[in-house]
């Protein structure tokens, strides 16, 4: 593997064989490889996993946060065969995918060289054994490294996208996926509600016209700033719901990049953290009560707090304490709330679940309303 | 504001070292606040009682009366129980229950009364979990078989039986039948003073896992970390292989616990540190079910900092009772900064890029007798942790740490090896439960083919664990046995953390030869930090751990510094006194501008809290790991740069055995011994070399000799007289000192120690007398004794397990110049750079060469001095011992401050120190050391005191004049009789005279006294009326029925002579213990007792301990 500012990493491959490239980032959980892995949010991106000891439990079914792992690789120190029945190996999971893997490498190191370059473009690159240490091979990842596309270059939302379907049963709700972890759906449907799932290319016509009673826009992949039309769709989402006023509202809930959106469609501009918030540790204070809650985060961008249009009706509800960033955005009047930490865990603490308690109470406040 | 924070009095098994770390930490803590803290405890041996960590420090008896004397004087506002263990909890709740604290306006800080009660009252405790749809084993508390039974037939089987109030777990145990159940049921409520017994659904095999949780006023809560038992439930975590975070755990699972954590911390309303104990279902398929629940127990909940909690916090680098304390005088988390990145706050929850595991230690080499096997309680005295990058290299460098003589990796019991079979081996031993050595029975297993599967059927371990055992045992067996290695080998076998030592076995090489090679190639360990968070912010902690990767984090500190050898484990015989000097000599180095080296594998311990010292390494106290650490220091990486690093000073005389025994190691790989030289020290410690140093300076010691032979053994001890005092002439675990009173018992000592293997064995004149001991510090010229310490035993119990008196009470001026003399003249000879412990005899003027013959003196190893001097030296010991921190607290002589400052070139007289008489003059005080012993803990052992030392911790007793001070010693042990009732008196004929004094004491106090034919007799022949029981040996046993009934205030029985089986003796002394009755075995503690409780109407003073120091010392002294 290389960076591209030209370091290297040797190590043993594993899952599929073919070569990989793009953003290398850090996640600092230590469990729930396979909900990173499976979480729509890394395409594009290649994951260092701080915690040494990977696959120790292997992959299954239910730690799947969406239909394939999308990581470009995965980058550990050590990997593991799974100590469970009935699980499958990390490594045959991710080859059935197509997704490569290195191990044997000292990934601390690594992340020290990210945190103070901040994140880096890299390439992973698989040889015989024999040309391990190879000066031309080396040369050959950094260059690989340093063409691969920015972010921006690539329809990371629409790839990660999935078809529409519809779950459960209860109160309509709408979700834009923008690229959706399952657990998003799970956490409405547990607690009765409908799901219906609509491509993140579909327009705010069709979604309205299924006449929902509460709006989730998703988390999802890369840079807000790189999908003006998914950007515009939401915006006029808004503006339909902002219209009916809060005599007849529907609850909109923004969830990372769905966060991040809902920000721009207020007028707000959104920047590049230095090497983005990725783990399950992060402490967000609720600015209105003043409470701490640990949050699960993956995000590269963040809403610029300074930008918020003074007369948008929006306020910073929560900010990150370790660096003061924006982690929510709330509706003076309307039931209008964003998060960008990832209220359904999965992976880390489930300690933000009420985050849907709270959504799905104002969807039936709503809709009681309406009578 | 004023708090009061209560120590956790002395070290027992399941209280050890931690509750210094945490009570430390939080003195410190509450200080940065503002706050002004009161500290109490009665254990002189720890670094909380150091001068300057609290505002205001107690070392006085942990009682309601005394607390609330201290109370009356400071008028706390607050008391901050949750720091001091099981003991601080205890107190504060007999405290909030007699009125006290309200009486007084006494807050109680962090853990509510009512989460105390609830967590620790069984019912109570129950009600709350099941109020929260927390999952607990069904369990009944029974007085009859028959209820036990009754409900089995309700709950089924397996069953866990867990006496109430009888420590040792005596008659506790599973229960997978009907039978197994009715007999144990049966023991159980038998063995209960109560007699009742906790039936428990049986959750062996389970998963246990354990989480460190924390809340704030406003009511944030994050998880510090988890921690997963390679031992499954039916192990105690603290006798369990410990790894962080867990290993097997999906999210699901670990989020799932986690939420419980939080839940219980919530309803209990703690605010500070809790520890959730759950036993998780082993299940093998995670279900696709979304919601299905995998199946859990809360099994137990701490609600203070706990031993977990010090684990915890040395294994990810969160403070716990740093920020628990803040946090109980209304901080909150986030506005708590995190000492660590100092940018990030307290309100996170560490990310750890490394595997932690940890290992117990056992006394089971003190105890070779013991039962070994591991149950629902505790028998470790303390623990070891390793941290790495893999689990196979972090339970290596945990096995290195362990410092079981000879144990390593590769180690096998003899009665292993006949077995090669795998199938034999695992049915004969691995299938009745876990033992001490199970991890080395798991290598042996799987060494010999045993699978995974095979392996996982009969022990449970998760197959995870085990098949990394697996890999390294392969590893070993197929890459390293009788391979030479080469440098992708080497590297390998390093990043899967081998030992030199081992790869050597293994090659056919010797450790030296394998570090050359490394040296060759390049191959050396790189340092990473513990950061708290996996390297995402940067971090200014100065704690590293040694792994063998790319990236080196650890760059050499700049300027001078110097490296202090902690010392591991705790154990018997070396305890928390010396982690104490460690950490002042540390500070003293910081006060002299020099960079303190930690090196130290302990977690229990203040010395590892990385704030102590300007570096810390956790990593094994071994050669190998020492000289790695020197060169990452800068010393000798290549002959270019040794010329230009400066030698590193490297201080081994504070941390006990473990580190002096590196001493002759050191020079070799590049280190320069600060103070006392290895020389010097070698010469003290081998016995041989010492006895002619000692004899050419005319230096008395007891007579006697070395013997290959039963026969010239006999030879010795005709020509010195009979009692002798055997010992192998190194003393290895186990096989320790025994008098022999006659041929017989001569005979049987050599027989078994030859069986041990030991090859000399040193036999010395029994000498009667009193033992004394002093404490010094010199320069080689100049010699300060801080203090003579006098035993109320005689000699012949080990001066670890005597009560000591200081000063001296019955010490003769001239005796007292000759110790000083003596003691000038060893050090002065050897020469002593730095401390400096010996321990001599002072000789009975009616047994002065009592029963020896005249022999010629040729015939003799040693001469055998008949005319003054009648003082005998028995050990010196060139480093400081278990008495300095008690000496240091009541002279006021900083001894260990003096000792770094003279190594590193001062002198005495530099520091005014420098005394004409060499002796410092005791101030208007008397101090008693009292030990203090785990035995309820530690079933089959024997409590009978003799020349092996088996005390845990001590206590300290001081006041104005001796009885008061002896009074709160007794108290404070926990061995003060009860006003009234029962006092048996069983002693062996040759103490049947000597007890008269005792017999009348306790007659004249009121008590009852029960004794046996014998003893009765002579009680009787005293005039005085006496309840005459059977012998247990002609089964009557209502002697033990009168020990247990609850009345009894004391035991007085002394062993049969020699080892001489002594079953009525052992019995009784064991029901004295598990029905914790004062049971005393020597008579001079008897007699001390009886003349403490004749004083004891003479009331005791309460008061800081700067009060009771005599203002001279304490001028001098700060
Ligand atoms: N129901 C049970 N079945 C099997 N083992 C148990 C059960 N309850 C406790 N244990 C074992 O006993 C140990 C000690 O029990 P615990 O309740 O934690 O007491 P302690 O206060 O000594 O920690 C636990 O660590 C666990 O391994
Ligand atoms: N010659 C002796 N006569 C009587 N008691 C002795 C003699 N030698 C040692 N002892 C007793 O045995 C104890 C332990 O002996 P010591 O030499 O100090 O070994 P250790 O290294 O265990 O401290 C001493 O504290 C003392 O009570
Ligand atoms: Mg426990
Ligand atoms: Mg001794």
């Amino acid at each position: 593997m290389a960076l591209e500012d030209g370091t290297t990493w040797w190590g043993e491959a594993f899952g599929d064989a073919s070569p990989a490239s793009g953003e290398v980032v850090f996640n600092t959980a230590m469990t729930g490889y396979q909900e990173i892995a499976s979480d729509a949010s890394y395409n594009g991106q290649l994951v260092v996993l701080t915690y040494p000891l990977i696959g120790n439990y292997g992959t299954f079914e239910r730690a799947a946060e969406s239909r394939r792992p999308w990581v470009e690789a995965l980058v550990v120190r050590e990997l593991n065969a799974t100590c469970r029945e009935d699980t499958v190996d990390l490594d045959a999971y991710l080859r059935q995918y197509g997704v490569p893997g290195i191990s044997g490498v000292d990934t601390r190191a690594l992340v020290r060289r990210l945190r103070a370059k901040g994140t880096l473009r890299g390439a992973l690159l698989q040889v015989a054994p024999g040309l391990a240490q190879d000066p031309g091979v080396e040369q050959e990842a950094i260059a690989k490294a340093r063409a691969s596309a920015p972010l921006g270059a690539r329809p990371l939302v629409v790839e990660a996208s999935g078809a529409g379907r519809q779950v459960g049963s209860g109160p309509k709700i709408a979700l834009l996926d923008t690229g959706v972890k399952e657990n998003q759906v799970r956490c409405l449907t547990r607690r009765g509600a409908t799901v219906r799932v609509f491509p993140a290319t579909a327009s705010a016509r069709e979604v309205l016209s299924w006449s929902p009673e509460g709006i989730v826009i998703s988390n999802g992949p890369g840079d807000p700033a790189a999908i003006p039309q998914i950007a515009h769709n939401v915006k006029l989402l808004l503006g339909a719901v902002s219209q009916r006023g809060t005599a007849r509202p529907v609850p909109i809930l923004g969830i990372c990049l769905g966060h991040q959106l809902i920000g721009r469609a207020i007028g707000a501009t959104t920047s590049r953290l230095p090497f983005g918030h990725h783990g399950a540790n992060h402490p967000v204070q609720d600015l209105r009560t003043g409470s701490v809650v640990i949050t699960s985060q993956n995000h590269e961008f963040q809403v610029d707090e300074s930008s918020i249009p003074s007369g948008s009706d929006f306020y910073v509800s929560a900010r990150n304490l370790n660096d003061g960033s924006v982690e929510g955005l709330a509706h003076r009047t309307l039931p209008i709330r964003t998060y960008q930490y990832h209220p359904e865990g999965a992976p880390g603490p489930r300690d933000n679940e009420p985050v849907f308690d709270l959504f799905l109470a104002d969807v039936r406040d709503a809709v009681a309303r309406r009578g | 504001m004023k708090v009061l924070i209560i120590g956790s009095g002395p070290i027992t098994i399941g209280q050890a070292a931690e509750f210094d770390y945490a009570g430390s930490q939080a003195c410190r803590s509450l200080r940065e606040e503002g706050i002004e803290t009161v500290l109490v405890n009665s254990n002189p041996a720890t670094i909380m009682t150091e001068p300057g960590v609290a505002d205001v420090t107690y070392i006085e008896p942990l009682t309601v009366d005394v607390l609330e004397r201290i109370i009356v004087k400071e008028r706390p506002d607050g008391l901050l129980p949750t720091l001091g263990g099981q003991t601080g909890l205890n107190l504060a709740v007999a405290l909030a229950e007699a009125g006290v604290l309200e009486r007084y306006g006494v807050r109680l800080l962090g853990t509510p009364l009512s989460a105390i009660q609830q967590a620790e009252d069984r019912e109570a405790f129950k009600q709350l979990l099941v109020g929260l749809g927390e999952p607990v084993p069904e369990s009944l508390t029974v007085h009859s078989v028959d209820e036990a039974v009754a409900f089995a037939d309700r709950v089924g089987f397996p069953l866990v039986v867990r006496p109430a109030y009888t420590l040792g777990g005596t008659g506790g145990g599973f229960a997978t039948t009907r039978e197994e159940l009715t007999l144990r049921a049966g023991r159980g409520i038998a063995a209960s003073p109560i007699g009742q017994v906790l039936i428990e659904r049986s959750l062996v095999g389970w998963k246990e896992i354990e989480y460190e949780v924390m809340r704030d006023g406003g009511d944030t809560c994050i998880t510090v970390c988890n921690m997963e038992n390679l031992d499954p439930m039916g192990v105690h975590t603290g006798d369990s292989i410990v790894v962080a975070p867990s290993q097997t755990l999906t999210d699901k699972e670990y989020q799932m616990l986690r939420s419980a954590a939080l839940r219980i911390i919530r309803a209990l309303g703690i605010e500070g540190g809790c520890n959730v104990q759950f036993a998780l279902h082993p299940e093998r398929a995670p279900t696709a079910d979304p919601d299905a629940q995998i199946p859990y127990y809360v099994i137990e909940v701490n609600p203070r900092v706990s031993r977990s909690s010090a684990l915890a916090s040395k294994a990810t680098g969160y403070p716990i009772a740093r920020v628990a304390a803040k946090i109980a005088v209304g901080k909150r988390l986030h506005e708590i900064p995190n000492a660590v990145t100092r940018r990030t706050s307290a309100a996170f929850e560490p990310a750890l890029d490394y595997v932690v595991v940890k290992i117990p230690r056992w006394p089971f080499d003190k105890f070779p007798g013991a039962d070994r096997s591991l149950g629902t309680q505790m028998k470790a005295t303390g623990e070891v942790m390793a941290i790495d990058r893999s689990f196979e290299a972090a339970v290596q460098k945990a096995l290195r740490s362990l410092e079981v003589k000879g144990q390593g990796l590769l180690w096998e019991a003899p009665s292993w090896v006949d077995v090669a079979k795998p199938g034999p081996f695992l049915d004969r031993f691995l299938s009745s439960g876990a033992t001490d050595d199970r991890l080395w029975r798991l290598f042996a297993a799987l060494r010999r083919g045993a699978t995974v599967e095979d392996v996982h059927d009969r022990t449970k371990i998760d197959r995870w664990f085990l098949r990394k055992l697996a890999s390294i045992v392969r590893f070993a067996e197929d890459e390293l046995q009788g391979k030479t290695p080469t440098p992708s080998l080497l590297r390998r076998a390093k990043r899967l953390g081998f030992a030199d030592a081992d790869i050597a076995t293994l090659a056919g090489m010797l450790p030296a030869d394998v570090r050359r090679l490394r040296g060759q190639w390049g191959i050396r360990p790189v340092y990473k930090m513990v950061d708290t968070c996996a390297a995402e912010f940067e971090a200014v902690t100065p704690y590293f751990y040694s792994t063998y990767e790319s990236e080196n984090e650890a760059d050499s500190l700049k300027g001078p510094k110097a490296l202090i050898l902690g010392s591991g484990p705790i154990r018997i015989g070396q305890g928390i006194e010396f982690d104490c000097c460690c950490v002042q000599a540390a500070g003293t180095l910081r006060e002299l501008g020099v960079a303190s080296i930690m090196v130290n594998s302990n977690p229990e311990t203040v010395s590892t809290d990385f704030d102590e010292s300007a570096r810390l390494y956790f990593d094994p106290l071994d050669e190998e790991s020492i000289a790695a650490v020197l060169e990452n220091e800068g010393v000798g990486r290549g002959a270019l740069d040794r010329a230009a690093a400066p030698a590193i000073p490297v201080f081994v005389q504070f941390g006990g055995q473990t580190a002096l025994n590196l001493a002759e190691r050191i020079e070799s790989i590049g280190g320069v011994i600060a103070g006392t030289s290895a020389d010097a020290i070698g010469l003290a410690e081998d016995r041989r070399r010492f006895h002619e140093f000692a004899d050419a300076l005319g230096i008395p010691q007891p007579p006697g000799g070395t013997a290959e032979s039963f026969v010239e053994a006999r030879r010795i001890a005709a020509e010195v007289g009979y009692p002798v005092l055997v010992r192998p002439s190194y003393v290895l675990g186990g096989r320790g000192m025994e008098i022999a009173y006659n041929d017989e018992d001569l005979e049987r000592y050599f027989r078994s120690a030859l069986e041990a293997g030991t090859g000399r064995v040193l036999v010395d004149k029994y000498l009667r007398g009193k033992e004394v001991e002093v404490d010094a510090v010199s320069d080689g010229r100049d010699t300060l004794v801080a203090g003579i310490m006098e035993h109320i035993e005689r000699a012949g119990v080990h001066s670890g397990d005597s009560y000591a008196v200081y000063p001296a009470q019955n010490l003769l001026p001239h005796e007292r110049d000759r110790v000083v003399e003596l003691t000038r003249q060893i050090a002065a000879a050897l020469p002593v750079r730095g401390l400096l412990n010996i321990q001599f005899i002072v000789e009975d003027d009616d047994h002065r060469g009592a029963s020896s013959p005249e022999t010629p003196p040729r015939a003799r190893d040693r001469p055998h001095r008949e005319d003054p001097p009648r003082i005998y030296v028995i050990e010196v010991n060139p480093r400081s011992s278990r008495t300095v921190p008690f000496l240091t607290k009541v002279t006021g002589v900083p001894l260990v401050r003096l000792a770094v400052a003279i190594s590193l070139g001062s002198t005495l007289a530099a520091e005014g120190y420098a005394r004409e008489d060499g002796l410092w003059p005791a101030g208007d005080l008397v101090a008693l050391k009292a030990p203090v012993f785990s035995m309820a803990k530690l079933l089959d052992v024997d409590t009978y005191l003799g020349p092996e030392m088996k005390s845990t911790g001590e206590v300290m007793g001081i006041d104005r004049t001796f009885a008061p001070a002896l009074w709160k010693s007794l108290v404070a042990a926990g061995l003060a009789p009860t006003s009234s009732g029962s006092v048996v008196i069983t002693v062996a004929d040759k103490d049947k005279q000597e007890v008269v004094q005792i017999v009348e004491g306790f007659h004249w106090l009121g008590y009852e006294l029960v004794a046996t034919s014998g003893t009765a007799a002579l009680i009787r022949s005293l005039g005085i009326d006496v309840r005459e029981v059977g012998k247990l040996s002609e089964g009557d046993d209502e002697i033990l029925r009168i020990v247990r009934s609850g009345r009894c205030a004391a035991v007085v029985n002394t062993p049969t002579l020699g080892k001489t089986v002594d079953r009525d003796g052992f019995l009784i002394r064991r029901a004295a213990v598990e029905a914790r009755v004062p049971c005393l075995t020597s008579l001079d503690t008897a007699l001390a007792v009886v003349t403490a409780l004749r004083a004891s109407a003479v009331s005791y003073s309460v008061a800081p301990l700067a009060e009771y120091r005599a203002p001279a010392a304490v001028a001098a002294a700060d």
